[in-house]
């Protein structure tokens, strides 16, 4: 009898620890990942769909609960509207015309930062100094630079004599712009690129090197097809980052009252948003906005896909 | 810990580089990663382009307005620093600002290195029903403009009558996609499986393999992680200016006003010393940490 219940009494407790081992192999993984997304389904997630219900309503920022149905009206009406076309498409110049000299650069210094070198704990930090600065900072620095009476780059330009006017004129404001936002960026885009290539496997450049491959050729049939997923990455997170541009083309056009220029010659979609939603407080209609540019995202990240997708067979194919 | 950081491909590089072949081939074979006259010139100019705006905010910081407005423009510090950092002082409240931007940035970066290597933790390393799918999720979030959210967090902040406050700025920011996926990468890599499983046959629960293996583990990529969002949370412009006004604002707010003054009396030295202050701070940290950061960016960190 005693010595049943001790054969017994034995495998109670394991039994009991490995049910609660069990569990805690099966629960605490939604345990860990559960703060991000009970903060994303509440900040994230529950604001969006909101968002989506007022884009088809007319809301005033000050009576914000009273809302008229309208269905689709704010979107035909931005359809139909010159302004939101002009953001739209200054949203996508600037974002082109920071974007990829932006990445070209930052491929380059990556690859010269790869090199062995004195003082290249130097070149790595001085390059992503700008990335510290942020928007406010840098563009009032910027505006000072761009100053059309006395700034420094206007100075500079009087040796070949032009003098862009870097304020009124459509083009020159939005380089303007893009100058702002390649300076802060290109440094922190080259570290992620670097970090790419130091995967990349010494041997192949050993190898190609043996094999007469200049620098020139080794980083075009080496380094870039090595770290195309990077680029891919980095190319996805700056399309995002360029179509919420807000900050640079809001001060630099210096401050509240004026949004994007006096002809909006650089107001971006981001401004367009905030202008409708704040200044005219048209709650409706600026979350029409925002529910574009999600739409917008989505159409760009469709074709991004798409173009991968294409490659990827093109180059299996042949 | 150093060891920790290098890649594995980047670690078997290491003995075939000592074993370069002699001879003929020797020269070319060695140089193939060596910095030419060419490279230190275009970095160099890099450098130059990178910390010349930077030099000119200081230069212009300590000049008086007139000095500023000159063509051409000054090269050289004057001796007016400390005139224009009481002015601008007396023009938005940056001692406010400054602590109200130091505990956003350090809630938020506290917050946001925390969950992102639990999470990032359980993705790389923990089987589990829609893990997958759920990666992906956490990875298409990046996608969407925070601006999609302004305006239902603007009402949920004024109704909980929050404008103001610094609860509302720091709430929406407390977790980050972009840190699941940074720590994510960074763990899959650097903890091995063999680790996870020898705690677990020592009997250990989920919550002491996170605090006595994943954590010293993650640490150096938790360094950088948390100086990323600190950094971007200082920076962090569209939400705390539509939700806090000038009289509890963050830098960037106190920023935007005294930029934002409209008027020829305005004293372009005084915004370039408001600018100075506001950045100042962070370029201190990156002084004494860049090497650590960048050195934890390009040891394989932030991989895709």
């Amino acid at each position: 009898m005693a010595t049943h219940v001790r054969a017994e009494a034995p495998p109670a407790r394991p039994a009991w620890r490995s049910r609660l081992y069990r569990f805690d192999l099966k629960a605490s993984p939604y345990a860990f990942i559960a703060p991000f997304f009970l903060c994303f389904a509440a900040f994230g997630l529950f604001p969006l769909i909101w968002t989506g219900w007022l884009s088809l309503h007319y809301v005033d920022l000050l009576k914000p609960d009273v809302m008229e149905w309208r269905g689709f009206g704010n979107y035909t009406r931005l359809w139909s509207n010159d302004q939101f076309w002009t953001a739209l498409r200054n949203t996508f110049t600037i974002g082109v015309i920071s974007t990829v000299p932006q990445l070209l650069m930052a491929l380059g210094l990556a690859h010269l930062l790869n090199f062995r070198m004195r003082g290249r704990g130097f070149f790595r930090v001085a390059i992503l100094a700008p990335y510290a600065t942020s928007i406010a900072a840098a563009t009032l620095v910027f505006v000072q630079l761009f100053n059309p009476d006395y700034g420094f780059v206007n100075w500079m330009l009087d040796a070949v004599g032009i003098h862009p006017n870097w304020y009124a004129d459509t083009w020159p404001s939005q380089i303007a712009i893009s100058t702002i936002v390649t300076w802060r960026w290109t440094g922190y885009n080259a570290l992620i690129y670097l970090a790419a290539m130091q995967a990349v496997p010494k041997d192949l450049y050993e190898a190609a090197s043996l094999d007469g491959a200049n620098r020139w050729q080794q980083f075009v049939r080496i380094t870039i097809p090595s770290i195309r997923p990077t680029i891919m990455f980095t190319i996805i997170v700056s399309t995002i980052g360029a179509t919420q541009l807000f900050g640079e083309p809001m001060l630099f056009g210096g401050g509240v009252g004026v949004s994007g220029g006096s002809a909006h010659q650089f107001q971006t979609l981001s401004l367009y948003l905030y202008e409708l939603g704040w200044p005219s407080r048209q709650l409706g209609r600026a979350s029409a906005v925002a529910w574009t540019m999600l739409l917008l995202l989505l159409l760009i990240g469709l074709a991004q896909y798409l173009i991968t997708r294409y490659r990827k067979r093109h180059e299996l194919g042949g | 810990m150093a060891a920790t950081l290098s890649t594995p491909s980047a670690r078997g590089a290491r003995p075939a580089e000592q074993e370069r072949p002699r001879g003929l081939f020797r020269r070319r074979a060695g140089d193939h990663d060596k910095a030419g006259p060419v490279a230190y010139v275009l970095l160099g100019i890099a450098a130059l382009v990178s910390l010349f705006p930077l030099y000119w905010t200081f230069v212009a910081a300590s000049s008086t307005g007139e000095r500023v407005a000159q063509s051409p423009p000054p090269m050289v510090p004057g001796g007016e620093l400390w005139n224009n950092i009481t002015t601008a002082w007396d023009q938005a409240d940056m001692g406010t600002a400054l602590l109200n931007s130091t505990v956003v940035a350090g809630c938020v970066a506290l917050s946001t290195v925390l969950f992102s290597t639990l999470a990032g933790f359980a993705f790389a390393k923990l089987r589990f029903r829609g893990r997958n799918a759920l990666l992906t999720l956490v990875v298409a979030t990046m996608t969407i403009p925070p601006q999609l959210s302004v305006i239902p967090l603007y009402r949920i902040v004024t109704k909980l009558d929050w404008g103001n406050h610094l609860q509302s700025v720091i709430l929406p920011s407390l977790v980050a996609a972009f840190g699941v996926f940074f720590m994510r990468q960074f763990l899959s890599e650097a903890l091995p499986f063999e680790l996870i499983e020898a705690a677990r046959v020592d009997g250990a629960n989920s919550l002491r393999i996170i605090w006595h293996v994943v954590f010293p583990i993650a640490r150096p990529a938790m360094a950088v992680l948390g100086m990323l969002v600190f950094v971007q949370s200082w920076n962090d412009f569209f939400w705390p200016f539509v939700v806090l006004t000038q009289q509890n604002p963050t830098v960037q707010v106190a920023l935007s006003a005294i930029g934002g003054g409209s008027g020829h009396d305005i004293n372009q030295a005084v915004i370039m010393t408001g600018a100075l202050v506001g950045t100042l701070p962070l370029l201190l940290i990156f002084a004494v940490l860049g090497k650590h950061i960048v050195g934890g960016i390009t040891s394989g960190a932030v991989k895709s």
